[in-house]
């Protein structure tokens, strides 16, 4: 038996309830597992490392002062993690305060992301539904999403009616939700 | 058009945080009473998440990672929502004087730093002030911990089992919440109990999770809460330990606010 299968890494519900009793280890343990998600959301929407660096460490003391805001039984940390990123960066780019709480923040993805392969696989769908959509759509999700403009700031830059936009953005969801389910 | 349809659009850009305005009311009102609407919209945050897992960059520099654990370090947990754990037979009686010297603690600070903000004047005028009211509370809170204290539960004559018994001690100015029970029954292994202030409006939010001691008591003090919540009542249910997001039924402890 390999030293592996005898020790296995702990899972993340077994980790959050490690923090819960104030373990730093098992918070090394999930920054180690998911520290480059939360920057890489927290990059792409305000494109300032240093910025970018302020939002990992607050979205992470977050997780360290309440743990229990996030729910394993209702979906897997690292999507969770990741809309805190954004949500908070979004809120740092926007320059106001925080909009929601992460005690609120519910995320539920289907399939199963867990692992970081079955991330990997859904992330390769999910970039090539992006690739293939009209770029005024992807335009309006990325807008929307990783710059935080409300639908009729999208319409008044864009040009295109309030209609229309929303409609790029419901449609652009589905489309991505679609991409991943499909095996 | 369905009137799910008529807030099909909306509910992706409210996914996003991006809906403004009348239509971000009005969807809100319809969410309260729609559960179709409300799972459409867990799955349209699912979506979202999918397109923030979407970005990709560089690692985090490595000096983030000692700052994280520099900070966490300066940060202990436990001593917030797990504060009651442990505690000794005492504090039922004396929670809350224990829960008002913590209030006259955090009022004073929160007198501090609003007067910091406005100017250093005001705030030396006010110095001596707050060493008397900080006083005050030092004074209450050296008691409580004092080694002689005498600490007696004073109940009925002839009631032998005293009952579970809570008190939330709750300022929406403040953004703050103290929370002090007695006589708690234990347990079941991995559960706890859970502390929600029931909002005029909206969902019950979550307000700390604590377990009692070997005596039933409890304390959760300032846990991490919205802010301006209108609170209503406050109640307690059994919870799986890491919390819940929304509560189990049944209540087993609720109590209506003033």
């Amino acid at each position: 038996m390999s030293t592996a299968a005898r020790n296995p890494e702990p899972n993340d519900g077994a980790l959050i309830a490690a923090i819960h009793s104030g373990n730093q280890d098992a918070m090394a343990q999930l920054y180690a597992r998911y520290s480059s998600v939360v920057y890489a959301v927290a990059l792409r929407v305000l494109g300032d490392p240093a910025a970018a660096e302020d939002v990992l460490q607050e979205v992470f003391m977050q997780l360290w002062r309440s743990p229990g805001s996030f729910d394993s039984g209702r979906g897997n940390l690292a999507p969770w993690l990741a809309v805190i990123a954004r949500n908070r960066a979004v809120d740092v780019l926007r320059k106001r305060r925080p909009q929601t709480e992460i005690s609120e923040t519910i995320v539920s993805v289907e399939p199963d992301l867990a692992s970081d392969t079955d991330r990997s696989r859904a992330m390769e769908k999910v970039r090539a539904a992006l690739k293939d959509m009209p770029a005024t759509q992807r335009s309006s999700l990325e807008m929307a999403y990783f710059e935080g403009y409300s639908h009729s700031e999208i319409s008044e830059k864009t040009g295109e009616p309030l209609g229309t936009v929303k409609t790029r953005i419901r449609t652009g969801l589905m489309l991505l939700r679609k991409a991943v389910e499909t095996r | 058009m369905s009137v799910h349809e008529q807030f099909g659009e909306d509910l992706a850009l409210y996914a996003f945080g991006c809906l403004e305005g009348n239509e971000r009311a009005a969807l809100e009102r319809h969410l309260e009473e729609c559960a179709s609407c409300r799972r459409e919209l867990e799955q349209l945050r699912g979506d979202a998440a999918l397109l923030a897992l979407s970005a990709s960059g560089p690692t985090p520099p490595a000096r983030a990672q000692t700052r994280l654990m520099d900070a966490i370090a300066k940060e202990p947990r436990g001593r917030k929502a797990e504060a009651g754990v442990g505690r000794t037979k005492w504090w039922p009686a004396f929670g809350w004087a224990a829960a008002a010297a913590m209030v006259v603690v955090a009022a004073v600070m929160w007198n501090q730093n609003v007067q910091l903000k406005s100017s250093l004047a005001a705030l030396q005028g006010l110095s001596e002030q707050q060493k008397f009211e900080l006083g005050q509370a030092r004074h209450v809170v050296d008691t409580l911990t004092a080694q002689d204290v005498q600490r007696v539960d004073v109940m009925p004559v002839g009631l032998k089992a005293p009952p579970p018994q809570g008190k939330a001690i709750y300022s929406r100015q403040n953004n703050g919440l103290i929370f002090v029970a007695s006589n708690l029954l234990p347990l079941p292994a991995q559960k706890a109990y859970e502390l929600w202030i029931i909002p005029t409006q909206g969902a019950p939010i979550p307000a700390g999770i604590f377990k009692p001691d070997a005596h039933g008591g409890a304390m959760v003090i300032n846990p991490p809460i919205p802010s301006g919540i209108d609170a209503k009542a406050f109640a307690i249910t059994i919870e799986p330990e890491q919390g819940s997001t929304t509560p189990t039924m049944p209540i087993v402890m609720l109590g209506a606010g003033g």
